[in-house]
């Protein structure tokens, strides 16, 4: 249960904040070949979100839209999604992570199998780097103990 | 005007060797781990920025983003010395990630230490380790 | 020992300015990181991998094998930091 009157306006700002937020953190994954960004930055921005939910309520708060087994699940994936796309160009044909032989699967030429192959990677990096930012500020800020910690 | 040129040329070099320098001294000099990890965490910082720094070109080179009139159908007009040199941009991006995963491994550590020692500084620590192994 | 650490902290210092007479001058474009293989990288990234992003291509598809291992790396901090604090709730 969310307690009022304590840190009203924090909290209500974060409110607002957190869904601009990781909007924005999807966009700089998926805006990653036009503009600066990639995966790396835009898996910060998304974690960035969730440290700020966990700054201005309390742990029970995060539990509820991010429980541990989904995080460290989460977290698994992401390593998964890029060693995953490597084995299959080597199932399809070429090389460990020659993201060329994709237009076996996908209907493109070539030339853009690679610009597919790298945006599902830095999806897989973005994942995995969310994951890792909220689990260690969790355990750090909390000192190991979910249940009994104040703050 | 020879002197004026070699420091026009290498005084970034000279600069971040000073912030290197502000984070050693805090490393080697301070009692209080907390403060021992904050001068690493300068160190590695003006390591990065240290290789960001070749990376420039002058004679007005750009982001190492391709500009949309440079990009033909099949066939490229790009000049390599109008852009910057994309390589230290990408090596820094992973010392950032190396930074980040020591510095969360060495404040795990550091929790751990005060669970068990009940302070932070290094002389009370090893006082405590001396006065245990001669008892 | 505060002035044994300002001692060894102006040697360094010292030294590593010492070697900074070899290195290339601020912004040539002819130094040896601006050359052999980064204008080939630059040139070809449109022509082989359609990204306008110099970064993203080298990062994502030419050293695509390098950030596999730093992945491992941020994936191993996590753990680590995970079995070292959590501890389960005593019941």
């Amino acid at each position: 249960m969310v307690k009022l009157y304590e840190n009203l306006i924090v909290q209500t700002v974060s409110r607002l904040l957190i869904p601009a937020m990781q909007i924005f953190g999807l966009y700089v994954i998926a805006h990653g070949h036009g503009s600066p960004g990639g995966g790396f930055q835009g898996g910060c921005i998304l974690g960035a979100s969730y440290i700020l939910m966990l700054a201005a309520y309390d742990i029970a708060e995060l539990k509820r839209h991010m429980s541990e087994t989904l995080n460290t699940i989460l977290c698994c994936t992401g390593v998964l999604i890029y060693a995953g796309i490597g084995l299959l160009c080597v199932i399809l044909g070429g090389n460990f992570l020659d993201y060329s032989v994709l237009y076996k699967i996908l209907p493109v030429d070539p030339v853009k199998a690679r610009y597919m192959g790298m945006l599902g990677v830095e999806i897989g990096v973005g994942i995995a780097v969310m994951s890792v930012m909220i689990s260690i500020f969790l355990n750090i800020a909390s000192a190991g103990e979910h249940e009994g910690a104040a703050r | 005007m020879d002197t004026i040129d070699f420091i026009i040329g290498k005084y970034n070099y000279w600069v971040y060797i000073i912030l290197m320098m502000i984070g050693f001294y805090a490393m080697i000099a301070k009692n209080n781990f907390g403060k021992k990890l904050v001068g690493m965490n300068i160190f590695q910082t003006a390591i990065i920025l240290y290789f960001i720094s070749t990376a420039s070109k002058k004679g007005g080179a750009t982001i190492p983003i391709t500009l949309s009139e440079h990009m033909g159908a099949g066939v490229s007009t790009v000049n390599a010395v109008q852009y910057l040199n994309p390589l230290p941009h990408v090596l820094m991006l992973t010392a950032i990630v190396v930074m980040v995963s020591t510095f969360g491994v060495a404040l795990a550590i550091l929790i751990m230490l005060y669970k068990k020692y009940k302070t932070l500084e290094e002389d009370e620590i090893l006082g405590i380790i001396k006065a245990g192994k001669e008892s | 020992m505060k002035f044994i650490a300002i001692f060894a902290v102006l040697i360094t210092g010292f030294l590593l300015a010492y070697a900074t007479i070899d290195m290339p001058d601020w912004g040539d474009p002819n130094s040896p990181p601006s050359t052999h293989v980064s204008p080939r990288y630059i040139e070809k990234v449109i022509i082989e991998t359609a990204t306008p992003n110099m970064v993203t291509a080298v990062l994502a598809d030419y050293r695509g094998y390098d950030t596999l291992g730093e992945t491992v790396v941020i994936f191993t901090a996590g753990i680590v930091c995970i079995l070292l604090l959590r501890r389960s709730p005593d019941g």
